[in-house]
C-alpha cells in the first residue's frame, strides 16, 4: 500500500477521480507513521500538479487534519505536510486564503522554529507561496510573527534554507511599504547585505531580489538599504555569469537610483554607471531592461548626472540597444533613456545626436510595426532632443524625411542657429538644405513660415529667389560664383 | 513924524503909481505868467525826469542785484542737482562694476562652478575606469579559479582512475596494454600508471594540536578523540548492526578496513548488515567536524588584556619605587586649553553626507540617528570563508 502510494504520483493523469482524495485522507489518520508521511507526500505531489486537485484537497477538509497533526508529529511528517500546504497555496489567492483560514500559519511559524533545517525550509517555502499573492495574505503571514524567524533562518548555514528564507522575505516585502518596513525593522537588511558575497548564484539572485523589493517603495527604505554598505559589492554581482543575478543586481541599482538625485549621485560616485553600462553590453534581451531604465532614471534627475552618464560612454551602448533589440518594450525603454539624457542642454543633445541615433528614432516613430508605446516614447525622445539640438549635420537628414510636426521643430532649430554661425550657413547651402527649405510648403503666418523667413533672411535675396525658382542643384555653384564675390557669408 | 508926513504926501501918488503900475503890468502878467509857467513846467519836468532817471538807475541797480542774487541761487540749485546726478551716476557705475564682479564670481563658484563640474566629471570617469578594471579583474579571477578547479578535478579523476587501474601497469616480463611494443613510445596513461600508487587503506588524518585554550574543545571534537565513555552500547546484544556502529570508532582496524571494501569477509558481512544508513565514519566526521576558527577567534578573546597584564607585572617587578614620578611644578594645571586651529575656527569642515543627502526632519521617526549594528565588510575578505562549505567549488 505504502509503495503503491509512493509510485502513484508518477501517473497523475490516471488518478483524476476524487476518490483518491478521500482514500488519502483516511490514510492520513493511519497509525503507522510511515504511511502517514507517504500519504502526505502523495497529496502534496497531486496538489502540486494542478489547481483543480489542489482545490479538491481543500474541499475534502484535509487541511485541518494536516494542521492539527503538524503540531505533534515528527520531522518527516512535518516536511511532507508543509509540502502539501505549499503545493496548495501556490496556485491562487483563494486557496492560499483557505490555508490561512484553517489556522495553518501559526503551525507553520512553529515549524520555522524547529531544529531540522529541512522542516524550516519546507515551512518557509509554504509561507513564501502564501505571501506571494497579495498584500492581505502577506500581512497575515507577518501578523503570525514569521518575519523575525525568517531573518533567523537566513543566518543558518544551509544554503537551501537561506535561499528560501530570502525569497520569502522578498515576496513579503514586495507588496507595500509597510510590509517592507516590517522586514527592515526585523533587521533583515544587514544580514542580506552580508550575504551578497556568497558564491552561490541562486542565493545571490534571491538576496538581490529581496533588497530591490525593499528599496523600491520609498526614499527612506532605499537609504536604509544603501547604508547597509552594498556599494561597491553589488557591482561585482553585475559581472556574475548567471543572467538572473545580473538582472536582479541591475534592478536593485535601478530601484535605488530612481528616488532622488542624491541617491543617483551616490550610485554615480561609486562607479555604478560604468558597471551597469558594461553589464548592458554583455547581456541580451530582458536582462538588459533594468540597466537601461536605470540609466534613464539617473539622467532624468539633473544635467550633471546626465553628463556623467555621457562621459561613461552610455550613449553608444544605448543606441546599440535601440537598434539591436528585437523586442519593442526594450526599444521603448532605450528611446526613453536617450530622451532623458539629451533633453537638458545643447551639449547633451549633441552627444546624443553624434551617435546617429536620431534617424533610428525617427524610423521607429514612423514605422507601422512599432507598438503604440514605442511610437509615443520615440516621439517624445525626438522632441526633447530636438528642442536643444544645435548640431546641424545631424539635423539635416530630418529635413528630408520627417513628418510635418517634427519638421516644424527642425526648421525652428535651424532658424535659431543659422543667423549666428557663418560656417554653418555655407554648409547649409552647399549641402542642399536651403533648397529643401524652399520646397517646404507652409501656411503664411504660421510658425513654420516665420522660421523659413528667418532662415531666408540670412542669405542674399538673389540666391534665395534663384533656388526657389530653379530647384536645380547644379546651378547653385555658378550662381554663388556670380553673386558671391562681394558676399561674405 | 516926518516920515509919516512924507508917506502921507506920497500916498496919492503912491496909489496912482500903484494903480498905474498894476495896470501896466496886467497885460504882461499873463504872458509872464505863462512864460513863468512854461519855465517852471519845463524846469520841473527836467527835475522830475532827472529824478525819474535817477530813480530808474537806482531801481535798475536794485533789480540788477536782486536778479543776480536770484540767478545765483538758481545756479547753485542747478549745480547741486547736477552734482548730485553726476555722483549718483558715478556710484551706480561703480556699484554695477562691483555687482558684475560679485555675481559672476558667485555664479562661477557656487551656482555653476565649471571647474568643479569638470573636476567632478573627471573623477567620475576615473572611478568608472577603476571600477571597470576591478570588475574585469574580478571576472578574470573567477574564471581562472573555475578553470583551475576544473583542471584539478580532472586531474584528481585521472589520478583516481590510474590508481584504480594500477594493475594494468607493464612489468618487465609482460608489457601492459598501454605499452604496446608496436608503439614508438608508451601511451601517456602508462606514465600515469607508473606514477600512481595503488589504493591503500585510508589512514586517519592526524590533527595538529593548537597550543591555546581553544584546543581543549578542539581536541574533544576531533574524530580521534571521540569520547568513548559517553555513548552507551546498544541494549540488544544480539544486534550486530548496532554493535558495528558502536565499535567502528573504537576499533581503528575496523575503521581502516572500512575504507578498503575489497578486503575481509567478516568485515563485509558487518558492512552488509549496516542497512540503508550512511557510513558511520562519514557521519561522525561531519557531525564532529572541527571548528575552523578565523584568525580573530584563534586566539583567546582577551589576549590583548592578558599581554598587557603580563607587561605590567614585569614592569612592576623592575620598579624600585612604587610611587608614580610626579613632575616638579604644577603650573601647567592652570593653563587654559588652547584648541587647535582646526577646531577653533567658526567654519568647520563640510560633512560628506550634507553634500549628497537631503534631510527632512519631519519624516524622522525618532531623534537618534541609525546605528551601525554590524561592522562594514571589505570586498573580498569573506570570499570562500563562510561557515558552510556547501555550494562552494570543491
Amino acid at each position: 500500500m505504502v509503495a503503491e502510494l509512493a509510485t502513484r504520483p508518477q501517473n497523475i493523469e490516471t488518478l483524476q477521480n476524487a476518490g483518491v482524495m478521500s482514500l488519502l485522507r483516511t490514510l492520513l489518520l493511519d497509525v503507522v507513521p510511515t504511511i502517514q508521511q507517504t500519504a502526505a507526500l502523495a497529496l502534496g505531489r497531486l496538489a502540486n500538479y494542478n489547481d483543480d486537485l489542489a482545490e479538491a484537497v481543500v474541499k475534502c477538509d484535509i487541511l485541518p487534519q494536516l494542521v492539527y497533526s503538524l503540531a505533534e508529529q515528527n520531522r518527516f511528517y512535518k516536511k511532507a505536510a508543509a509540502f502539501v500546504l505549499r503545493a496548495v497555496g501556490k496556485h491562487s489567492p483563494q486557496l492560499a486564503q483557505a490555508i490561512v483560514d484553517c489556522g495553518a500559519l501559526d503551525t507553520l511559524v512553529i515549524c520555522l522554529e524547529d531544529f531540522d533545517p529541512g522542516v524550516k525550509e519546507a515551512a518557509a517555502w509554504a509561507l513564501r507561496y502564501i505571501a506571494r499573492h497579495n498584500a492581505e495574505l502577506s500581512q497575515a503571514v507577518v501578523d503570525a510573527g514569521a518575519v523575525p524567524l525568517l531573518v533567523l533562518c537566513i543566518q543558518e548555514p544551509e544554503i537551501a534554507l537561506k535561499r528560501i528564507a530570502a525569497s520569502a522575505l522578498s515576496d513579503i516585502a514586495k507588496h507595500s511599504p509597510e510590509l517592507a518596513q516590517t522586514v527592515v525593522d526585523a533587521g533583515a537588511v544587514a544580514h542580506l547585505a552580508q550575504m551578497i558575497l556568497n558564491p552561490d548564484a541562486k542565493l545571490k539572485h534571491q538576496i538581490l531580489s529581496a533588497l530591490s523589493q525593499v528599496s523600491k517603495h520609498s526614499v527612506d527604505l532605499a537609504e536604509m538599504v544603501v547604508e547597509a554598505e552594498i556599494f561597491p559589492v553589488v557591482l561585482t554581482c553585475l559581472k556574475d555569469k548567471d543572467e538572473y543575478v545580473k538582472k536582479n543586481a541591475s534592478t536593485l541599482i535601478r530601484e535605488i537610483a530612481k528616488h532622488t538625485p542624491e541617491l543617483s549621485q551616490l550610485v554615480v560616485n561609486a562607479g555604478g554607471v560604468a558597471a551597469v553600462i558594461d553589464c548592458i553590453g554583455s547581456c541580451k534581451g530582458n536582462t538588459r531592461l533594468p540597466g537601461i531604465m536605470m540609466l534613464g532614471y539617473v539622467a532624468a534627475h539633473s544635467e550633471n548626472l546626465a553628463m556623467a552618464v555621457i562621459i561613461s560612454k552610455g550613449v553608444p551602448q544605448l543606441s546599440v540597444c535601440l537598434s539591436e533589440e528585437p523586442e519593442d518594450h526594450i526599444k521603448a525603454a532605450a528611446a526613453w533613456a536617450l530622451g532623458q539624457i539629451g533633453r537638458h542642454t545643447p551639449e547633451h543633445a549633441r552627444a546624443v545626436a553624434v551617435t546617429n541615433t536620431l534617424p533610428v528614432l525617427l524610423s521607429l516613430y514612423m514605422s507601422t510595426e512599432s507598438s503604440e508605446d514605442l511610437q509615443v516614447k520615440s516621439k517624445k525622445a525626438i522632441k526633447n532632443i530636438l528642442q536643444k539640438c544645435t548640431y546641424l549635420p545631424a539635423l539635416e537628414p530630418f529635413l528630408y524625411d520627417a513628418p510635418p510636426n517634427i519638421l516644424k521643430h527642425v526648421v525652428g532649430q535651424f532658424s535659431k542657429v543659422l543667423p549666428h554661425d557663418s560656417k554653418a550657413r555655407r554648409l547649409f547651402v552647399t549641402s542642399g538644405g536651403l533648397k529643401k527649405v524652399q520646397e517646404i510648403k507652409a501656411e503664411p503666418g504660421s510658425l513654420l513660415q516665420e522660421y523659413i523667413n528667418s532662415i531666408n533672411s540670412c542669405y542674399p535675396e538673389e540666391i534665395v529667389s534663384a533656388l526657389s525658382k530653379y530647384h536645380c542643384k547644379f546651378l547653385t555653384s555658378p550662381l554663388l560664383q556670380f553673386c558671391g564675390l562681394g558676399f561674405h557669408f | 513924524m516926518a516920515t509919516l508926513a512924507r508917506l502921507q504926501a506920497r500916498s496919492s501918488t503912491v496909489g496912482n503909481q500903484y494903480y498905474f503900475r498894476n495896470s501896466v503890468v496886467d497885460p504882461f502878467r499873463k504872458k509872464e505868467n505863462d512864460a513863468a509857467v512854461k519855465i517852471q513846467s519845463w524846469f520841473r519836468g527836467c527835475q522830475v525826469r532827472s529824478y525819474i532817471r535817477h530813480l530808474n538807475r537806482i531801481v535798475t541797480i536794485i533789480q540788477k542785484w536782486w536778479r543776480s542774487f536770484l540767478g545765483r541761487k538758481q545756479y547753485q540749485l542747478t549745480v547741486q542737482v547736477a552734482y548730485y546726478t553726476m555722483m549718483m551716476n558715478l556710484y551706480n557705475a561703480m556699484a554695477v562694476r562691483i555687482q558684475r564682479r560679485w555675481r559672476g564670481y558667485r555664479v562661477r563658484k557656487y551656482l555653476f562652478n565649471y571647474y568643479y563640474l569638470k573636476e567632478y566629471l573627471k573623477v567620475v570617469s576615473e572611478t568608472n575606469d577603476a571600477i571597470r578594471k576591478a570588475l574585469e579583474e574580478f571576472a578574470e579571477m573567477k574564471e581562472r579559479e573555475e578553470k583551475k578547479a576544473n583542471l584539478e578535478r580532472e586531474e584528481k579523476k585521472r589520478d583516481y582512475q590510474a590508481r584504480k587501474m594500477h594493475y594494468l601497469l607493464s612489468t618487465k616480463q609482460i608489457p601492459g596494454i598501454y605499452n604496446s611494443p608496436f608503439r614508438k613510445e608508451p601511451d601517456p596513461w602508462e606514465l600515469q600508471l607508473q606514477k600512481a600508487k595503488p589504493l591503500t587503506h585510508r589512514r586517519p588524518k592526524v590533527k595538529q594540536k593548537d597550543s591555546t585554550s581553544l584546543t581543549d574543545w578542539l581536541a574533544c571534537t576531533s574524530t580521534r578523540s571521540f569520547p568513548r565513555s559517553e555513548i552507551l552500547p546498544p541494549i540488544n546484544r544480539k544486534q550486530c548492526q548496532g554493535w558495528a556502529q558502536w565499535l567502528t570508532p573504537v576499533i581503528p582496524a575496523l575503521w581502516e578496513a572500512k575504507a578498503d571494501r575489497s578486503q575481509g569477509q567478516e568485515i563485509k558481512t558487518i558492512l552488509d548488515n549496516m542497512g540503508p544508513f550512511r557510513d558511520i565514519t562519514e557521519v561522525l566526521e561531519q557531525r564532529y567536524r572541527p571548528l575552523e576558527p578565523t584568525l580573530r577567534v584563534a586566539e583567546p578573546i582577551d589576549e590583548l588584556k592578558l599581554a598587557r597584564e603580563e607587561l605590567r607585572r614585569e614592569e612592576w617587578l623592575q620598579n624600585v619605587n612604587d610611587n608614580m614620578f610626579l613632575p616638579f611644578s604644577s603650573y601647567h594645571k592652570n593653563e587654559k586649553y588652547i584648541p587647535s586651529m582646526h577646531l577653533s575656527s567658526k567654519y568647520g569642515p563640510v560633512s560628506y553626507k550634507e553634500q549628497f543627502r537631503s534631510e527632512n526632519p519631519k519624516k524622522w521617526i525618532c531623534d537618534k540617528d541609525f546605528q551601525t549594528v554590524l561592522p562594514s565588510f571589505e570586498l573580498f575578505s569573506k570570499y570562500g570563508k563562510l561557515y558552510s562549505k556547501a555550494g562552494q567549488i570543491v
